[in-house]
Protein backbone atom coordinates (compact mmCIF):
# COMPACT_ATOMS: atom_id res chain seq x y z
CA UNK A 1 0.00 0.00 0.00
CA UNK A 2 3.26 2.07 -0.40
CA UNK A 3 1.31 4.15 -3.41
CA UNK A 4 -1.21 5.43 -1.19
CA UNK A 5 1.68 7.50 0.79
CA UNK A 6 3.54 10.50 -1.16
CA UNK A 7 6.69 12.34 0.41
CA UNK A 8 6.62 15.94 0.88
CA UNK A 9 9.95 17.19 0.60
CA UNK A 10 9.60 20.30 2.73
CA UNK A 11 7.76 19.02 5.84
CA UNK A 12 9.63 16.09 5.40
CA UNK A 13 6.73 13.70 6.29
CA UNK A 14 5.18 10.62 4.44
CA UNK A 15 1.47 11.67 3.48
CA UNK A 16 -1.40 9.59 3.15
CA UNK A 17 -2.40 11.16 -0.34
CA UNK A 18 -5.99 10.57 -0.67
CA UNK A 19 -6.75 12.17 2.56
CA UNK A 20 -5.47 14.92 0.91
CA UNK A 21 -7.77 14.68 -1.88
CA UNK A 22 -11.09 13.91 0.28
CA UNK A 23 -9.65 17.55 2.23
CA UNK A 24 -9.52 19.04 -0.37
CA UNK A 25 -13.08 18.33 -1.62
CA UNK A 26 -14.85 18.93 1.31
CA UNK A 27 -13.36 22.42 1.93
CA UNK A 28 -14.23 22.78 -1.98
CA UNK A 29 -17.84 21.83 -1.53
CA UNK A 30 -18.59 23.57 2.19
CA UNK A 31 -16.30 27.03 0.83
CA UNK A 32 -18.53 27.01 -2.07
CA UNK A 33 -21.48 26.68 -0.40
CA UNK A 34 -20.79 29.16 2.43
CA UNK A 35 -18.48 31.66 0.81
CA UNK A 36 -15.37 31.67 2.84
CA UNK A 37 -12.16 29.55 2.43
CA UNK A 38 -12.50 26.76 5.53
CA UNK A 39 -9.32 27.81 7.15
CA UNK A 40 -11.23 25.88 10.61
CA UNK A 41 -12.04 22.60 8.39
CA UNK A 42 -8.81 21.90 6.97
CA UNK A 43 -5.68 23.31 9.66
CA UNK A 44 -7.15 20.02 11.91
CA UNK A 45 -7.64 18.06 8.78
CA UNK A 46 -4.22 18.12 7.75
CA UNK A 47 -3.07 17.86 11.23
CA UNK A 48 -4.22 14.83 11.38
CA UNK A 49 -3.05 13.56 8.33
CA UNK A 50 0.60 13.69 9.64
CA UNK A 51 1.29 17.75 8.90
CA UNK A 52 2.85 20.24 11.76
CA UNK A 53 0.56 22.35 12.67
CA UNK A 54 3.05 25.47 10.93
CA UNK A 55 2.90 23.84 8.38
CA UNK A 56 -0.78 22.98 8.25
CA UNK A 57 -1.57 26.93 8.29
CA UNK A 58 0.61 27.26 5.83
CA UNK A 59 -0.41 25.27 3.42
CA UNK A 60 -4.02 25.50 4.12
CA UNK A 61 -3.35 29.24 3.00
CA UNK A 62 -1.88 28.16 -0.74
CA UNK A 63 -4.70 25.95 -0.96
CA UNK A 64 -7.79 28.21 0.11
CA UNK A 65 -6.24 30.63 -2.57
CA UNK A 66 -6.76 28.11 -5.59
CA UNK A 67 -9.90 26.80 -4.37
CA UNK A 68 -11.47 30.12 -4.02
CA UNK A 69 -10.57 31.25 -7.73
CA UNK A 70 -12.12 27.88 -8.70
CA UNK A 71 -15.34 28.68 -6.91
CA UNK A 72 -15.31 32.83 -8.09
CA UNK A 73 -14.97 31.67 -11.62
CA UNK A 74 -18.34 29.79 -11.17
CA UNK A 75 -19.90 31.92 -9.20
CA UNK A 76 -19.06 35.03 -11.25
CA UNK A 77 -21.34 33.43 -14.10
CA UNK A 78 -24.04 33.33 -11.70
CA UNK A 79 -23.50 37.15 -11.25
CA UNK A 80 -22.79 36.49 -7.87
CA UNK A 81 -19.80 38.54 -7.31
CA UNK A 82 -19.84 42.81 -6.99
CA UNK A 83 -16.80 43.23 -7.89
CA UNK A 84 -16.77 47.30 -7.00
CA UNK A 85 -17.64 46.03 -3.36
CA UNK A 86 -14.82 43.34 -3.48
CA UNK A 87 -12.62 45.73 -4.22
CA UNK A 88 -13.38 48.46 -2.12
CA UNK A 89 -13.65 45.58 0.59
CA UNK A 90 -9.85 44.50 -0.03
CA UNK A 91 -7.95 47.50 0.76
CA UNK A 92 -9.85 47.45 4.60
CA UNK A 93 -8.91 43.73 4.53
CA UNK A 94 -5.14 44.15 3.67
CA UNK A 95 -4.72 46.78 6.13
CA UNK A 96 -6.98 45.38 8.55
CA UNK A 97 -4.75 41.86 8.17
CA UNK A 98 -1.67 43.66 8.91
CA UNK A 99 -3.22 45.31 12.31
CA UNK A 100 -4.23 42.19 13.57
CA UNK A 101 -1.05 40.70 12.73
CA UNK A 102 0.88 43.10 14.22
CA UNK A 103 -0.98 42.67 17.08
CA UNK A 104 -0.44 39.28 17.13
CA UNK A 105 3.68 39.61 17.39
CA UNK A 106 3.20 42.30 20.01
CA UNK A 107 1.54 39.76 22.19
CA UNK A 108 4.19 36.95 21.23
CA UNK A 109 6.77 39.15 22.36
CA UNK A 110 4.40 39.19 25.61
CA UNK A 111 4.42 35.24 25.51
CA UNK A 112 2.61 32.31 24.37
CA UNK A 113 -1.22 33.64 22.92
CA UNK A 114 -2.67 30.72 22.01
CA UNK A 115 -5.37 30.93 24.67
CA UNK A 116 -6.07 34.40 23.89
CA UNK A 117 -6.81 33.59 20.07
CA UNK A 118 -8.52 30.59 21.18
CA UNK A 119 -10.95 32.65 23.52
CA UNK A 120 -11.36 35.45 21.10
CA UNK A 121 -12.23 33.54 18.31
CA UNK A 122 -15.00 31.57 20.54
CA UNK A 123 -16.41 34.95 21.49
CA UNK A 124 -16.75 35.93 17.94
CA UNK A 125 -18.29 32.47 16.90
CA UNK A 126 -20.78 32.85 19.38
CA UNK A 127 -21.68 36.23 18.72
CA UNK A 128 -22.26 34.64 14.71
CA UNK A 129 -23.87 31.69 15.64
CA UNK A 130 -26.47 34.16 17.90
CA UNK A 131 -26.93 36.77 14.98
CA UNK A 132 -27.67 34.15 12.90
CA UNK A 133 -30.23 32.35 14.86
CA UNK A 134 -31.84 35.32 15.86
CA UNK A 135 -32.21 36.88 12.67
CA UNK A 136 -33.81 33.53 11.44
CA UNK A 137 -36.15 33.74 14.81
CA UNK A 138 -37.20 37.71 14.13
CA UNK A 139 -37.70 36.29 10.33
CA UNK A 140 -40.04 33.58 11.02
CA UNK A 141 -41.99 35.50 13.43
CA UNK A 142 -42.57 38.35 11.35
CA UNK A 143 -43.55 36.18 8.57
CA UNK A 144 -45.99 34.87 10.92
CA UNK A 145 -47.59 37.77 11.79
CA UNK A 146 -47.79 38.54 8.20
CA UNK A 147 -45.11 41.23 7.62
CA UNK A 148 -43.71 41.11 4.52
CA UNK A 149 -40.95 43.90 4.20
CA UNK A 150 -39.54 44.86 0.37
CA UNK A 151 -38.05 42.81 -2.36
CA UNK A 152 -35.87 40.18 -0.38
CA UNK A 153 -39.46 39.16 1.70
CA UNK A 154 -38.94 38.99 5.32
CA UNK A 155 -36.15 39.61 7.45
CA UNK A 156 -34.86 39.48 10.66
CA UNK A 157 -32.49 41.99 11.08
CA UNK A 158 -32.06 44.48 9.16
CA UNK A 159 -28.93 46.45 11.02
CA UNK A 160 -27.57 47.43 7.36
CA UNK A 161 -30.74 49.56 6.52
CA UNK A 162 -30.02 51.84 9.16
CA UNK A 163 -25.94 51.70 8.36
CA UNK A 164 -27.50 52.80 4.24
CA UNK A 165 -28.35 56.00 6.02
CA UNK A 166 -24.86 57.06 6.77
CA UNK A 167 -24.15 59.82 4.38
CA UNK A 168 -20.92 60.49 4.46
CA UNK A 169 -19.15 61.18 0.54
CA UNK A 170 -18.40 58.91 -1.46
CA UNK A 171 -21.58 57.67 -2.09
CA UNK A 172 -21.55 54.10 -3.97
CA UNK A 173 -24.15 52.18 -6.01
CA UNK A 174 -23.09 48.46 -6.28
CA UNK A 175 -25.05 47.53 -9.16
CA UNK A 176 -24.59 43.16 -8.38
CA UNK A 177 -25.24 43.83 -4.71
CA UNK A 178 -28.50 45.87 -5.63
CA UNK A 179 -27.50 49.21 -2.98
CA UNK A 180 -25.98 52.54 -2.35
CA UNK A 181 -23.99 53.28 0.58
CA UNK A 182 -20.96 55.39 2.01
CA UNK A 183 -17.94 53.53 0.66
CA UNK A 184 -16.67 54.12 4.19
CA UNK A 185 -19.29 51.65 5.27
CA UNK A 186 -17.98 48.04 3.34
CA UNK A 187 -14.19 49.82 4.08
CA UNK A 188 -14.90 50.21 7.44
CA UNK A 189 -16.35 46.75 8.29
CA UNK A 190 -13.60 45.01 5.90
CA UNK A 191 -11.29 46.68 8.21
CA UNK A 192 -12.37 45.43 10.92
CA UNK A 193 -13.11 42.09 10.06
CA UNK A 194 -9.55 41.63 8.69
CA UNK A 195 -8.04 42.94 11.77
CA UNK A 196 -10.05 39.79 13.38
CA UNK A 197 -8.89 37.45 10.89
CA UNK A 198 -5.10 38.86 11.19
CA UNK A 199 -5.23 38.19 14.64
CA UNK A 200 -6.72 34.87 14.57
CA UNK A 201 -4.60 33.57 11.48
CA UNK A 202 -7.45 32.57 9.52
CA UNK A 203 -8.79 33.92 6.05
CA UNK A 204 -11.79 36.19 7.70
CA UNK A 205 -14.36 34.83 5.48
CA UNK A 206 -16.27 33.56 8.11
CA UNK A 207 -16.61 36.68 9.70
CA UNK A 208 -16.93 38.42 6.52
CA UNK A 209 -19.92 36.32 4.72
CA UNK A 210 -22.05 37.51 7.77
CA UNK A 211 -21.23 40.87 7.97
CA UNK A 212 -21.38 41.46 4.14
CA UNK A 213 -25.51 39.98 4.90
CA UNK A 214 -26.41 41.80 7.82
CA UNK A 215 -24.03 45.06 8.64
CA UNK A 216 -23.89 45.98 4.51
CA UNK A 217 -27.09 44.66 3.15
CA UNK A 218 -25.75 41.70 0.39
CA UNK A 219 -28.43 39.45 -0.38
CA UNK A 220 -26.95 36.28 0.73
CA UNK A 221 -26.08 34.47 -2.26
CA UNK A 222 -23.95 37.95 -3.60
CA UNK A 223 -22.30 37.92 -0.12
CA UNK A 224 -21.05 33.71 -1.10
CA UNK A 225 -19.96 35.02 -4.43
CA UNK A 226 -18.44 38.73 -3.00
CA UNK A 227 -16.68 37.06 -0.20
CA UNK A 228 -14.68 34.47 -1.81
CA UNK A 229 -13.69 36.68 -4.48
CA UNK A 230 -11.92 38.24 -1.28
CA UNK A 231 -11.04 35.22 0.30
CA UNK A 232 -8.93 34.33 -3.04
CA UNK A 233 -7.06 37.83 -3.07
CA UNK A 234 -6.34 37.61 0.81
CA UNK A 235 -5.71 33.55 0.24
CA UNK A 236 -2.98 34.78 -2.65
CA UNK A 237 -1.41 37.23 -0.03
CA UNK A 238 -0.92 34.92 2.87
CA UNK A 239 0.10 31.93 0.43
CA UNK A 240 2.78 34.69 -0.22
CA UNK A 241 4.29 35.29 3.43
CA UNK A 242 3.53 31.86 4.46
CA UNK A 243 6.00 30.71 1.92
CA UNK A 244 8.35 33.20 2.65
CA UNK A 245 8.47 32.01 6.35
CA UNK A 246 9.12 28.72 5.20
CA UNK A 247 6.01 26.88 6.05
CA UNK A 248 4.28 25.51 2.95
CA UNK A 249 4.14 22.37 1.06
CA UNK A 250 3.64 23.26 -1.97
CA UNK A 251 3.10 19.36 -3.36
CA UNK A 252 -0.06 19.27 -0.66
CA UNK A 253 -1.55 22.24 -2.35
CA UNK A 254 -1.71 20.89 -5.65
CA UNK A 255 -3.51 17.27 -4.55
CA UNK A 256 -5.58 19.19 -2.18
CA UNK A 257 -6.77 21.18 -5.18
CA UNK A 258 -7.22 18.66 -7.27
CA UNK A 259 -9.80 17.48 -5.31
CA UNK A 260 -10.97 20.77 -3.87
CA UNK A 261 -11.46 21.62 -8.26
CA UNK A 262 -14.96 19.04 -8.02
CA UNK A 263 -16.11 19.83 -4.31
CA UNK A 264 -16.13 23.54 -5.26
CA UNK A 265 -18.66 23.23 -8.58
CA UNK A 266 -21.02 21.05 -6.36
CA UNK A 267 -21.03 23.59 -3.73
CA UNK A 268 -21.08 26.59 -5.93
CA UNK A 269 -23.58 25.08 -8.30
CA UNK A 270 -25.84 23.94 -4.70
CA UNK A 271 -26.20 28.15 -4.04
CA UNK A 272 -28.85 27.69 -6.97
CA UNK A 273 -31.14 25.15 -5.58
CA UNK A 274 -30.62 26.44 -1.90
CA UNK A 275 -32.18 29.66 -0.42
CA UNK A 276 -30.69 32.12 1.53
CA UNK A 277 -31.93 31.46 4.61
CA UNK A 278 -31.12 27.63 3.88
CA UNK A 279 -27.56 28.67 3.54
CA UNK A 280 -27.55 31.21 6.44
CA UNK A 281 -28.99 28.19 9.12
CA UNK A 282 -26.78 25.83 7.76
CA UNK A 283 -23.67 28.23 8.36
CA UNK A 284 -24.63 29.04 11.93
CA UNK A 285 -24.77 25.12 12.51
CA UNK A 286 -21.40 25.07 11.32
CA UNK A 287 -20.01 28.39 13.32
CA UNK A 288 -21.30 26.45 16.74
CA UNK A 289 -19.58 22.84 15.59
CA UNK A 290 -16.45 25.51 14.79
CA UNK A 291 -16.60 26.96 18.17
CA UNK A 292 -17.14 24.07 20.62
CA UNK A 293 -14.37 22.48 18.75
CA UNK A 294 -12.12 25.39 19.45
CA UNK A 295 -13.45 24.84 23.52
CA UNK A 296 -12.60 21.08 23.50
CA UNK A 297 -9.33 21.52 22.30
CA UNK A 298 -8.67 24.52 25.14
CA UNK A 299 -9.87 22.28 27.46
CA UNK A 300 -7.35 19.15 25.95
CA UNK A 301 -9.74 17.01 24.46
CA UNK A 302 -8.06 17.12 21.08
CA UNK A 303 -9.28 14.53 19.64
CA UNK A 304 -13.25 14.56 20.68
CA UNK A 305 -12.74 18.19 19.14
CA UNK A 306 -11.09 16.91 15.73
CA UNK A 307 -13.56 14.23 15.66
CA UNK A 308 -16.30 16.86 15.46
CA UNK A 309 -14.79 19.09 13.23
CA UNK A 310 -14.69 16.11 10.74
CA UNK A 311 -18.41 15.17 11.61
CA UNK A 312 -19.46 18.53 10.63
CA UNK A 313 -17.77 18.33 7.48
CA UNK A 314 -18.66 14.99 6.43
CA UNK A 315 -22.66 15.96 7.03
CA UNK A 316 -22.23 19.23 6.00
CA UNK A 317 -20.58 17.53 2.70
CA UNK A 318 -23.32 15.48 2.51
CA UNK A 319 -26.42 17.85 3.20
CA UNK A 320 -25.08 20.21 0.17
CA UNK A 321 -24.43 17.72 -2.32
CA UNK A 322 -27.75 16.42 -1.96
CA UNK A 323 -29.36 19.79 -2.84
CA UNK A 324 -26.92 19.97 -5.69
CA UNK A 325 -28.11 16.86 -6.96
CA UNK A 326 -31.40 17.16 -6.19
CA UNK A 327 -31.77 20.92 -7.60
CA UNK A 328 -29.74 19.09 -10.94
CA UNK A 329 -32.02 16.44 -11.31
CA UNK A 330 -35.08 18.44 -11.38
CA UNK A 331 -33.78 21.16 -13.46
CA UNK A 332 -32.73 18.39 -16.04
CA UNK A 333 -36.31 16.72 -15.86
CA UNK A 334 -37.76 20.10 -16.09
CA UNK A 335 -36.10 20.98 -19.10
CA UNK A 336 -36.77 17.40 -20.81
CA UNK A 337 -40.49 17.57 -20.34
CA UNK A 338 -40.31 21.58 -21.91
CA UNK A 339 -38.18 19.54 -25.18
CA UNK A 340 -40.83 17.38 -25.51
CA UNK A 341 -43.72 19.40 -24.94
CA UNK A 342 -42.12 21.12 -27.56
CA UNK A 343 -40.80 24.48 -26.00
CA UNK A 344 -36.66 23.77 -26.11
CA UNK A 345 -35.93 27.82 -24.59
CA UNK A 346 -37.09 26.54 -20.71
CA UNK B 1 -28.80 51.43 17.82
CA UNK B 2 -26.79 53.56 20.01
CA UNK B 3 -27.20 51.23 23.12
CA UNK B 4 -25.62 48.39 20.62
CA UNK B 5 -23.04 50.44 19.18
CA UNK B 6 -22.10 51.51 22.93
CA UNK B 7 -22.20 48.30 23.62
CA UNK B 8 -20.09 46.85 21.08
CA UNK B 9 -17.45 49.64 21.32
CA UNK B 10 -17.09 48.58 25.55
CA UNK B 11 -16.64 44.78 24.38
CA UNK B 12 -13.76 45.86 22.05
CA UNK B 13 -12.29 47.60 24.69
CA UNK B 14 -12.39 45.16 27.02
CA UNK B 15 -10.91 42.72 24.47
CA UNK B 16 -8.44 45.32 24.02
CA UNK B 17 -7.28 45.56 27.55
CA UNK B 18 -7.66 42.32 28.47
CA UNK B 19 -5.13 40.73 26.20
CA UNK B 20 -2.11 42.04 27.40
CA UNK B 21 -2.83 40.42 30.70
CA UNK B 22 -3.98 37.22 29.42
CA UNK B 23 -0.84 36.94 27.28
CA UNK B 24 1.42 37.60 30.13
CA UNK B 25 -0.02 35.22 31.95
CA UNK B 26 0.19 32.23 29.87
CA UNK B 27 3.70 31.50 29.58
CA UNK B 28 7.44 32.48 27.85
CA UNK B 29 7.78 32.92 24.09
CA UNK B 30 8.74 30.29 21.68
CA UNK B 31 12.05 30.09 19.59
CA UNK B 32 11.85 30.28 15.50
CA UNK B 33 12.54 26.70 13.72
CA UNK B 34 14.98 26.42 11.03
CA UNK B 35 13.44 24.21 8.25
CA UNK B 36 15.39 22.38 6.10
CA UNK B 37 14.14 20.63 2.81
CA UNK B 38 15.42 17.07 1.98
CA UNK B 39 16.12 16.79 -1.90
CA UNK B 40 17.75 13.87 -1.34
CA UNK B 41 14.24 11.75 -1.84
CA UNK B 42 13.13 13.91 -4.43
CA UNK B 43 13.97 14.13 -8.13
CA UNK B 44 12.56 16.64 -11.30
CA UNK B 45 10.24 19.74 -10.52
CA UNK B 46 9.95 18.45 -6.55
CA UNK B 47 13.91 18.63 -6.46
CA UNK B 48 13.83 21.90 -7.98
CA UNK B 49 10.89 23.42 -5.54
CA UNK B 50 13.05 22.07 -2.64
CA UNK B 51 16.21 23.40 -3.54
CA UNK B 52 14.76 26.61 -4.33
CA UNK B 53 12.96 26.64 -1.24
CA UNK B 54 16.15 25.62 0.62
CA UNK B 55 18.20 28.86 -1.29
CA UNK B 56 16.21 31.72 -2.34
CA UNK B 57 13.08 31.99 0.47
CA UNK B 58 11.97 35.16 -2.04
CA UNK B 59 11.99 33.41 -5.31
CA UNK B 60 10.22 29.95 -3.41
CA UNK B 61 7.46 32.34 -2.00
CA UNK B 62 6.78 33.69 -5.65
CA UNK B 63 6.67 30.38 -7.43
CA UNK B 64 4.19 29.74 -4.45
CA UNK B 65 1.68 32.39 -5.38
CA UNK B 66 2.36 31.65 -9.28
CA UNK B 67 1.95 27.96 -9.54
CA UNK B 68 -0.92 28.26 -7.13
CA UNK B 69 -3.01 30.47 -9.05
CA UNK B 70 -2.15 28.83 -12.63
CA UNK B 71 -3.02 25.68 -11.25
CA UNK B 72 -6.58 27.12 -9.88
CA UNK B 73 -7.12 28.72 -12.84
CA UNK B 74 -6.20 25.32 -14.95
CA UNK B 75 -8.74 23.33 -12.52
CA UNK B 76 -11.21 26.38 -12.81
CA UNK B 77 -11.28 26.32 -16.73
CA UNK B 78 -11.45 22.29 -16.97
CA UNK B 79 -14.23 22.18 -14.82
CA UNK B 80 -15.75 24.94 -16.74
CA UNK B 81 -15.54 23.06 -19.89
CA UNK B 82 -16.96 19.80 -18.13
CA UNK B 83 -19.91 21.39 -16.16
CA UNK B 84 -21.30 23.11 -19.57
CA UNK B 85 -21.90 19.66 -20.86
CA UNK B 86 -23.97 18.74 -17.78
CA UNK B 87 -27.10 20.02 -19.39
CA UNK B 88 -27.72 22.52 -16.57
CA UNK B 89 -27.85 26.48 -16.47
CA UNK B 90 -24.99 27.45 -15.34
CA UNK B 91 -25.32 31.43 -15.79
CA UNK B 92 -28.35 32.28 -14.06
CA UNK B 93 -30.06 32.04 -10.82
CA UNK B 94 -33.19 33.42 -8.14
CA UNK B 95 -32.17 34.97 -5.37
CA UNK B 96 -35.03 33.58 -2.93
CA UNK B 97 -34.04 34.26 0.85
CA UNK B 98 -37.12 32.10 2.38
Amino acid sequence: MEWLYMYMPIAGVNIFWPGLVLIGFSVGTIGGFFGMGGAWMVTPGLNILGFPMAFAIGTDMAHIAGKSMISTMRHAKFGNVDYKLGFIMVIGTFIGIEVGAQLVMYLERLGRIDAVVRYVYVIFLALIAFMVFYDYAKAVKKKKAGVAEGERGTEGITWYKTFHKLNIPPMIHFKTAGFTCSAWLPSGISFLTGVLAGFLGIGGGLFRMPALVYLIGCPTHIAVGTDLFEVMISGLYGAFTFSLKGRIELVAVFVMLTGAAIGAQIGTVATKYAKGYGIRIAFGISVICCMISILLKQFGFSNISAVLILTTIGLMCVYISWIMFKGAAAELREKKAAKQAGNPLL
Amino acid sequence: MRRLLKGGISFFAGIALALPHLAWASGEAATNLVVVADTRRVTGVLKYIANVYNTDPWLFAVWAVVITALWGAILGFSMDFIMERSGLDLKSRKILEH
